[in-house]
């Protein structure tokens, strides 16, 4: 038997109305007006690793194919340097489209398990949530137990160097108002930290190949 | 001149070398800054990418604080927090079911939106308020012979920054210049660092580092200055990993206060140089 692995999409992948609803959602209603320039995927130093690059991403989101979007890991290799918000043509907002994308992945749990970066926000924002401030490297070594403990072990030489130039912070920051904070956030309808955990379970591997560095 | 000064966490954190530095440096320029009582993270991407109207709601206090606080400029030196805080006054203006949103936050404890602070980086306010001239006569120890890359990175200068240019700005070499030191010419200066990515994703994040390191070195810079604590971070922390995956390319990485308090005749002590990584090579007439 040969395998045959489908390279076009069909119309019954789509999701109607998924594009309208990102569309929705504050600062991405300019994506209408993308011409497929490219200018975005040009921009991004991060483009030449992503399953889709932000110009796909870009006609992917607009013609409903959500569940292309929300697994892809372009999502996630964003790292909001908004060089292609700043050089789009038609004045889109890219940077807050993933963004948008991002957030819904992990309302919806369907980002990778395992996959660190949305870890990393989940902790950072429960950190934020109960303290009011970020202890770096408490989140750290969090996000590392979280994704992959190993990794805690292999980054020996960062810690002792943070020691040593006594960066390195044990103690918890906090604000001393975390009521006041906490009152604030609980008068939004949804609270970040109540969003579903991840259901997708294609693995972290698989979704970011592994690139031998 | 007086500003309301927000440090963020990472300034107490691993960029502790930053607030060691931007304090004495800005007294020593006559410039008075109070730290905003109670400020809390401003939530950075990392809870953008969570959720955009609690993020706001963060970015908000912090700003309610601040205009509480005498409404003064709102000083704030690291480039996620001056994106964020920023970014939140836009979307107050701009977006109407934001701004509700937030004030019914604020209501919920006793605080409200009185509209804008400005929110302006230590860069913006060296150089349009205190001016280069100033900073210049200001220097009793020029750095002269120090070969210097300016780095701004990514979100001081976009998207929101008015006051200086997306792709090359020169506020920084402009001050860099009246310490003495030579500014290179560094096409990479906004190209992004690879921010949160190089300790989740390092074969991609690290590789970002390094292409900017790399360049710093083949133009013969002895240093690079850098106006972010994660820029810092990332070109100062990782270099024994670089090196393993694509070869060595050692240059310190140090902030711009760090620089102006040298030529201040402040020492590298005050200034929290020993905490470098990969130390800066100490200045003929420095003591160290």
């Amino acid at each position: 038997m040969i395998k045959v692995k489908r390279t076009i999409k069909y119309d019954a992948d789509r999701v109607q109305g998924f594009g309208r609803e990102i569309m929705g959602v504050t600062g991405c209603d300019q994506l209408p007006s993308c011409i497929q320039c490219g200018t975005c995927s040009g921009a991004c130093p991060l483009s030449i690793y992503m399953d889709f690059s932000p110009r796909q991403v870009m006609a992917l989101v607009r013609a409903d194919f959500k569940r292309e979007v929300l697994t892809s890991n372009t999502i996630w290799l964003c790292a909001s340097c908004y060089a292609c918000t700043v050089e789009c043509p038609r004045q889109i907002r890219i940077t807050d489209i993933i963004y948008a994308l991002k957030q819904r992945a992990i309302k919806e749990g369907v980002y990778p398990r395992k996959m660190p970066i949305p870890i990393l926000a989940r902790e950072f924002t429960r950190m934020v949530v109960s303290k009011g401030r970020i202890t770096e490297t408490l989140l750290v070594m969090r996000l590392f137990l979280k994704a992959n403990w190993k990794a805690v072990l292999s980054s020996w030489r960062l810690g002792l160097g943070l020691i040593t130039t006594g960066r390195f912070v044990l103690k918890s920051e906090h604000i001393q108002r975390c009521g006041e904070l906490a009152t604030m956030l609980a008068s939004t309808e949804v609270t970040a930290t109540t969003a579903a955990k991840p259901t997708h379970r294609t693995s972290p591997k698989k979704l970011l190949a592994e690139e031998s560095p | 001149m007086k500003y309301s000064y927000f440090p963020g966490c990472s300034l107490k954190g691993l960029g502790r070398a930053y607030e060691e530095s931007l304090l004495p440096v800005m007294r020593h320029l006559g410039v008075e800054l109070s730290e905003l009582d109670d400020w809390n993270c401003c939530g950075a991407t990392a809870y953008m990418s969570v959720d955009e109207e609690e993020a706001c709601i963060l970015a908000a206090r912090n700003l309610a604080i601040a205009n509480s606080n005498g409404g003064h400029d709102l000083l704030t030196p690291c480039s996620a927090c001056y994106l964020v805080l920023n970014k939140t006054q836009h979307n107050m203006e701009d977006f109407p079911q934001v701004r509700a949103g937030v004030e019914k936050a604020l209501a919920s404890v006793n605080m409200s939106w009185k509209g804008k602070v400005k929110v302006r980086h230590p860069l913006d306010v060296l150089f349009h308020d205190i001016g280069v001239e100033a900073i210049r006569q200001k220097v009793t120890r020029p750095l002269k012979g120090l070969k210097v890359a300016p780095y701004y990175g990514c979100q001081l200068v976009r998207p929101y920054s008015t006051f200086d240019e997306a792709w090359n700005p020169v506020t920084m070499d402009r001050i860099l210049e009246a310490l003495g030191v030579e500014v290179l010419p560094f096409p990479l200066k906004t190209k992004c660092c690879g921010g949160s990515l190089t300790g989740t994703v390092p074969q991609a994040g690290l590789r970002l580092s390094y292409i900017i390191l790399k360049e710093a070195v083949r133009r013969g810079a002895d240093v690079i200055a850098t106006i972010c604590p994660l820029c810092q971070f990332n070109l100062d922390a990782y270099h024994s990993q670089i090196e393993k995956s694509w070869g060595a390319a050692r240059i310190p990485t140090v902030y711009f206060t760090q620089l102006m308090g040298l030529a201040f005749g402040m020492s590298p002590r005050e200034l929290g140089l020993q905490r470098n990584f990969v130390p800066m090579k100490p200045l003929a007439p420095v003591a160290w």
